[in-house]
């Protein structure tokens, strides 16, 4: 489904990933974690299509196509979705009319026939219960006055109406308590399916409490240094990530 | 003084007048117009090198050849008006052709409380007696002084106490003329102590091939505790210059909204809005909307006077400006020394859609009372790249993600509409234009 080949990129001359290469099939869970300044986010935006990231080197196919090439909207629209480590606040764009606009775009670019107003207020529903997420909020303008953890958990409602066939998960954990990481988990679990995968990008192990990984990458200093099941979260849990340093493939060489 | 190209349009307006003194229509009002023609002789038309009129130049807008006198042969008719309405607005539809008021085009109002009359048949009333000409500084505004001299018709209305305006009236300026037209429209609108009204004002052209200079202006008076929502929605065709001057006195605990709206079309418009508040526990709000396109003008004046304490005033104004637009607004805010415990709060914001366009904020606090609180500020910027890339990411075109980010600009200001069908109507407007922004570019 998604095919990174040695990937490099840059942000106003500093080099973040430095050859990263990754392979995800459908039905797959991949979970990628690494200290502060590894990369992680970098990854996501570079996905996503944030042209502040210069690819240097490198390719990336998104069933089969070349993904780099593509607009971000373009990219949304062949089922990649993001959720933003930190999502941005659009006062005066509702939340409904913007997910209508948003889904009416995917519908037409697929060829599919747009939605009925009332399925998709019935999609709203139960995209609305699937991840517990507070009908009141829906009304509201765009991530506007959210908490931290009402923004997160929009991200996966968003997630949830969209229906993407690759999403990745951007720090999702970070700033939930234990209640709406169970809450957002949970979400994400339902979602799974045969057809669709996932990426998580988290600092923690705990989120992969819930959501279980089928691999865990670990990324440190550009570059995926060790690859493994999801023990593997565990290990790294376990020996802090000082631990990287000794088999990172860069201290090796110096 | 009189600069040369206006000449012969400055000689047309003294013939004019001396015509019309051999036809003295009322004693009072003949006096306050010849004050009014030697100050405008004194005055001129105004070049940049006046202070409020800097930034827009009108004299190439005078060199045209204007003919004051009304079109005879006019093809508009009550069924070519409906398409004027408003959607789905139930109201008072007043009907003024070239500046002059119709009434068989217009609704016979039932209500009783109210009275909506030619301006020039009114003269002998006390109201109008009491009220005309009280509110507008001759010695400082040109085109206030001009109108003065010239108008020839007009709106009277008055509601009287207590009385209450069932549905809104609305006023529709229509232009239909083949040869190029000067007018003056002049109005006086009085409320009654405790009334309510609201009032519309849009403008439209008809059957219109020329160019319409209009210099307009309206006095209003309101009462104690009076309530007046008054929205301006111009829409005039190119070729239009648009002078609006409004002169707004608020007496105590009255309210004041105004909602300006200004969109593609005319060259130049340039809205003068003076509110005095004469009175205590005065609440004045002023919502202003502007949407410039290419080499348009639009120019917003206001002045909010607070005389007496214990007042409150809000403005907000909402630009969107695009290719070689010219965008002014010019916001005075004066607290005088009696005005303690004022609350006065003034915004100007201006979302720019090309590097290209201009737009001069002056926001403007003069405080001499010292226990108040007031603020004023001013922004001019580009859209949030970042809230394009998050509605592109999820699969938004970027032109539907910049229509969506000028809609949730505006968005305050249309917010604050509180009758549905005016805000679908004002939405509609916007959304109009910005598909005419769109095949512009």
């Amino acid at each position: 489904m998604l095919s990174v080949r040695n990937l490099q990129v840059s942000i106003d001359d500093n080099e973040i990933l430095k050859g990263l290469s990754l392979e995800i099939k459908p039905g797959e869970v991949h979970a990628i974690m690494g200290p502060n300044g590894s990369g992680k986010s970098t990854l996501a935006s570079v996905l996503a299509g944030n042209e502040n990231y210069k690819v240097k080197e490198g390719k990336v196919f998104f069933e089969g196509k070349d993904l780099l090439d593509m607009a971000p909207e373009i990219r949304a629209r062949e089922g990649i979705f993001v959720a933003f480590q930190y999502p941005v606040e659009i006062p005066g764009v509702s939340n409904i009319n913007f997910l209508k606009t948003a889904l009416a775009e995917i519908k037409s670019y697929r060829n599919l026939p747009p939605l009925e107003a009332r399925d998709f207020l019935k999609l709203l529903k139960e995209k609305q219960k699937l991840v517990e997420f507070d009908a009141s909020l829906t009304n509201r303008s765009l991530n506007e006055g959210f908490s931290g953890g009402e923004k997160k958990r929009n991200e996966i409602f968003q997630l949830a109406m969209l229906d993407p066939k690759l999403a990745i998960l951007d720090e999702t954990d970070s700033g939930l308590d234990i209640d709406a990481l169970r809450i957002v988990a949970k979400g994400v679990n339902k979602l799974r399916s045969e057809k669709n995968a996932f990426i998580i990008i988290t600092h923690y192990q705990r989120l992969l409490e819930y959501i279980i990984p089928d691999f865990v990458h670990v990324l440190y200093n550009g570059q995926i240094v060790k690859s493994g099941g999801k023990e593997l979260a565990l290990e790294l849990e376990e020996k802090g990530y000082d631990w990287l340093k000794e088999i990172s493939p860069t201290d090796e060489l110096a | 003084m009189i600069t040369e190209i206006n000449n012969s349009l400055y000689d047309q307006f003294i013939a004019d007048f001396e015509e019309r003194a051999a036809r003295i229509e009322n004693e009072s009002v003949y006096s306050l117009r010849k004050k009014a023609m030697e100050q405008f002789k004194l005055l001129g038309f105004p070049s940049t090198k006046v202070e409020d009129w800097k930034y827009t130049n009108v004299m190439p807008f005078l060199s045209a050849d204007f003919t004051f006198k009304q079109p005879v042969n006019t093809n508009t008719t009550e069924v070519g008006i409906q398409q004027f309405r408003i959607a789905a607005l139930e109201c008072y539809q007043i009907v003024l052709l070239n500046g002059e008021y119709q009434p068989q085009l217009s609704d016979e109002i039932v209500n009783k409380n109210i009275s909506v009359t030619s301006l020039k048949e009114s003269y002998q009333e006390e109201t109008f007696q009491k009220n005309f000409g009280q509110q507008l500084n001759l010695n400082k505004h040109h085109f206030g002084a001009l109108n003065t001299a010239f108008f020839k018709d007009g709106l009277f209305i008055t509601t009287k106490d207590n009385a209450v305006a069932e549905k809104p009236l609305h006023i529709i300026y229509l232009f239909d003329s083949d040869a190029n037209l000067f007018i003056q429209p002049r109005h006086l609108f009085v409320f009654g102590k405790n009334s309510n009204t609201t009032l519309i004002e849009t403008y439209v052209a008809a059957n219109v091939n020329s160019k319409v200079f209009i210099n307009s202006v309206s006095e209003i008076t309101m009462g104690e505790n009076a309530s007046l929502h008054h929205y301006n929605i111009q829409t005039p065709h190119d070729g239009t210059v648009l002078i609006n001057h409004t002169e707004v006195n608020q007496k105590d605990s009255s309210c004041y909204n105004n909602y300006c709206t200004s969109f593609p079309g005319a060259d130049l418009i340039r809205n003068n809005l003076n509110v005095a508040l004469e009175g205590e526990n005065i609440g004045s709000h002023l919502y202003g909307l502007y949407l410039v396109a290419d080499k348009q003008l639009i120019d917003n004046h206001t002045l909010v006077d607070h005389r007496k304490p214990h007042c409150q005033s809000n403005e907000l104004y909402k630009g969107v400006m695009k290719e070689n637009a010219l965008g002014v607004f010019n916001g005075k805010v004066l607290v005088r020394k009696d005005a303690q415990k004022t609350n006065a709060f003034q915004q100007n914001n201006n979302l720019m859609l090309s590097s290209s366009a201009v737009i001069e904020s002056k926001p403007q606090l003069e405080i001499f009372a010292d226990d108040v609180k007031c603020s004023h500020g001013s922004t001019v910027g580009r859209f949030n790249e970042d809230a394009l890339f998050y509605l592109r990411s999820r699969g938004i075109s970027e032109e539907q993600a910049i229509a969506l980010l000028i809609n949730a600009f505006v968005f305050d200001v249309t917010e604050k509409i509180p009758i549905p069908a005016i805000q679908l109507h004002i939405n509609k407007l916007i959304e109009q234009s910005l598909n005419e922004l769109e095949t512009v570019s």
